[in-house]
């Protein structure tokens, strides 16, 4: 059903779910809206098309609570662990909902760093195995779970995918409707697999010019973040447009929906286009469906970035809305440089970080840490000969985990430390010691800022423009 | 159900590696997480907080990660409740699934002050401050959201979802 529908309503005959039982409508509350509502379906956003459909409803409007179908369902061992001792507590629920639509992670604490650890993963591998599910990534076969469901052909437009992670917003990178949850949250979907929520409003977001050198998705949405800030988006979906995003390739999607829930959206989300289509048949992802915002939809906001003018950005503690120019942070010294993560651990990420330290040295007294995020892209990275400038540069090259992002293990930081780090957050404590600092930035700067010892903006380097490999 | 302690008052966006940093997300028990909760931003906050007490706070509280264990940190370190001017998504879902009571109400948290002592009606969402005797009026759960705090969280709708199902011949696998 590639490229059905566009535009117009929702078509809850053709929702996703295939497999599962087609579901009874249902809309616990309508918002108050005003005047009464037609027989014309109103025009609405991609997010409202998805979840309309995925209710079995002709039409939702922001407001409105309503159950939907879900297509996939994902924890890793921190959130599954939670959830599967509360799935054993609901009366009637002693098998999953679909064991085919339950995609469960190690990624956090893994390899495991400790006894502690160790136990909820062998509660996640233990309830995988009893339950029949098919997609369990055992460490050695898979990684962080953003970069693996993607890679994988697991995720696609038009679907609806709630995660035990709050980086779950990532999938809206291919036109899902994809958001985080708690862990009972999580429970209650393996047993049903539907989900309760409340219709978010849109702001639309639209990145107009043309992008600098060294530019990339990840200063995008920083700069973004820094203009409306870490509740910007409390609540409401995030539609992210314009014709930067149309050159940007699924990498960048990723990244940028990635960091949605970091302005307090419920998700983000990318038109389907040809990158989008091409990126599905590439993973081997089909029978999916295309919704399109229509053009006279209903947005809370509409916020417009102009990008000429953007420098590779910098998020200071202790807030991803903190950002600031990278070129004007040079005084600031840095012990450790993280490369990797749920934010920036794709091949594209790897290779914009050996652009900068090809032929170069990190500096003394920095550690530089690249973390491939799955093992596909370990392999690519050797592959691509990748990991020999990691190597040669003098950086540690680890194991996919999201370890030092969660301040869990492979570069936790003692008192004071600075680190700079492609990852998505820099609260107070979040890598480690509660007086270390992390410095939010993308592969480039990172990459940048190991060789020199300081924040350094690429350009500062006096890099050839866009030095292949 | 009336809550009644002391206002324990913090400002704008507490994340939750704050209220439960991520080195203790390997702790599931309760008793153990209280003890860290608000550890890295309030070192004295579990030494000083007695079993009833409620959490005043600005804007988007509990933002950052899914982590359940942050409410159930709270729970744990005897936090009857949390107040304030807004929440974080995940956060929210998380205290209506866990149980732990939370009330938005601007007005309030501006006319409360730090130690004040402060009682909250969960049915009406009225907040009185008993240090001024001012109250306030938290704004009200949408009435699903009531229901289903009323029929004692999500797991209990879920059964009920369930059989509902298995009634309408909807059937799950394991609802046969």
């Amino acid at each position: 059903m590639i490229g059905k529908p566009r535009g117009g309503a929702a078509d809850p005959g053709k929702a996703g779910c295939a497999g599962t039982p087609k579901q009874a409508p249902v809309r616990f509350a309508a918002a108050s809206g005003k005047g009464g509502r037609t027989n014309v379906a109103r025009p609405m956003t991609i997010t409202e098309k998805i979840l309309a459909a995925h209710a079995g409803l002709p039409e939702v409007r922001p407001g409105d609570i309503i159950s939907i179908c879900l297509d996939l369902v994902m924890a890793n061992e921190l959130s599954a662990a939670v959830a599967i001792s509360e799935f054993r507590k609901i009366r009637g629920a002693h098998r999953v909902w679909d064991p085919s639509r339950i995609a469960l992670v190690p990624s956090h604490f893994t390899p495991n760093k400790d006894i502690a650890t160790a136990t909820l993963s062998k509660m996640m591998r233990d309830f995988a195995a009893e339950q029949g599910i098919q997609h369990y990534f055992e460490v050695g076969r898979g990684g962080i779970e953003h970069v693996v469901l993607p890679e994988n052909g697991m995720v696609g437009p038009g679907e609806t995918i709630i995660g035990g992670d709050s980086h779950t917003t990532t999938y809206g990178g291919v036109g899902a409707f994809a958001t985080g949850v708690g862990s009972t949250d999580i429970a209650a979907a393996f047993a049903l697999g539907e989900m309760w929520l409340r219709v978010p409003p849109s702001i639309k977001i639209v990145y107009q010019g043309r992008l600098r050198p060294f530019v990339s998705a990840k200063d995008l949405i920083l700069r973004t973040i820094g203009e409306i800030g870490v509740d910007g988006a409390i609540y409401c979906a995030l539609e992210f447009t314009g014709p930067v995003v149309r050159e940007l390739p699924m990498s960048g999607r990723f990244t940028m929906a990635n960091m949605s829930i970091e302005a307090g959206a419920k998700n983000g989300i990318f038109p389907v286009d040809a990158v989008t289509e091409a990126y599905c048949a590439a993973v081997g992802k089909r029978d999916y469906t295309v919704y399109h915002s229509d053009p006279d939809a209903e947005y809370q906001k509409t916020v417009v970035m102009e990008c000429s003018q953007v420098e590779p950005q910098v998020a200071v503690p202790w807030l991803p809305e903190n950002t600031k120019n990278a070129s004007e942070l040079n005084d600031v010294q840095i012990h450790q440089a993280v490369i990797g993560t749920c934010t920036n651990g794709r091949i594209e990420d790897m290779r914009q970080a050996a652009e900068i330290l090809k032929g170069r040295k990190v500096a003394p007294g920095v550690r530089a840490i690249v973390i491939p995020g799955s093992q596909k892209v370990y392999s690519q990275c050797l592959k691509e000969g990748l990991t020999e400038i990691f190597i040669d540069a003098g950086c540690v090259v680890s194991t996919p985990t999201c370890g030092p992002c969660v301040g869990g293990h492979m570069g936790v930081l003692a008192a004071g430390e600075r680190c700079i780090s492609t990852t998505n957050r820099n609260f107070r404590g979040r890598m480690g010691h509660v007086t270390s600092e992390v410095y939010l930035a993308g592969p480039y700067v990172a990459a940048a800022s190991a060789v020199t010892g300081y924040i350094t903006s690429p350009e500062q380097l006096a890099l050839p423009v866009g030095a292949a490999v | 159900m009336i809550l009644r302690g002391r206002a324990h008052k913090y400002g704008k966006n507490v994340d939750t590696d704050v209220i439960i940093p991520g080195r203790y997300c390997n702790l599931i028990d309760p008793a153990e997480l209280g003890k860290h909760a608000l550890e890295d931003l309030d070192p004295g906050f579990v030494k000083k907080v007695r079993p009833g007490d409620l959490i005043v706070a600005e804007t988007n509280f509990g933002c950052g990660s899914s982590r359940e264990v942050a409410a159930v940190a709270l729970k744990g370190a005897g936090v009857a409740g949390v107040v304030a001017k807004s929440f974080a998504r995940i956060f929210y879902r998380n205290c209506i699934n866990t149980g732990l009571p939370i009330f938005e109400c601007p007005e309030g948290v501006d006319g409360i002050n730090d130690g004040d002592t402060i009682t909250v009606d969960a049915a009406n969402g009225v907040i009185r401050n008993e240090t001024t005797g001012r109250e306030f009026r938290a704004t009200q759960f949408p009435r699903f959201m009531q229901d289903l705090i009323a029929q004692g969280g999500l797991l209990r709708y879920v059964e009920q979802r369930l059989a509902a199902k298995a009634a309408t011949g909807d059937r799950t696998p394991d609802a046969v």
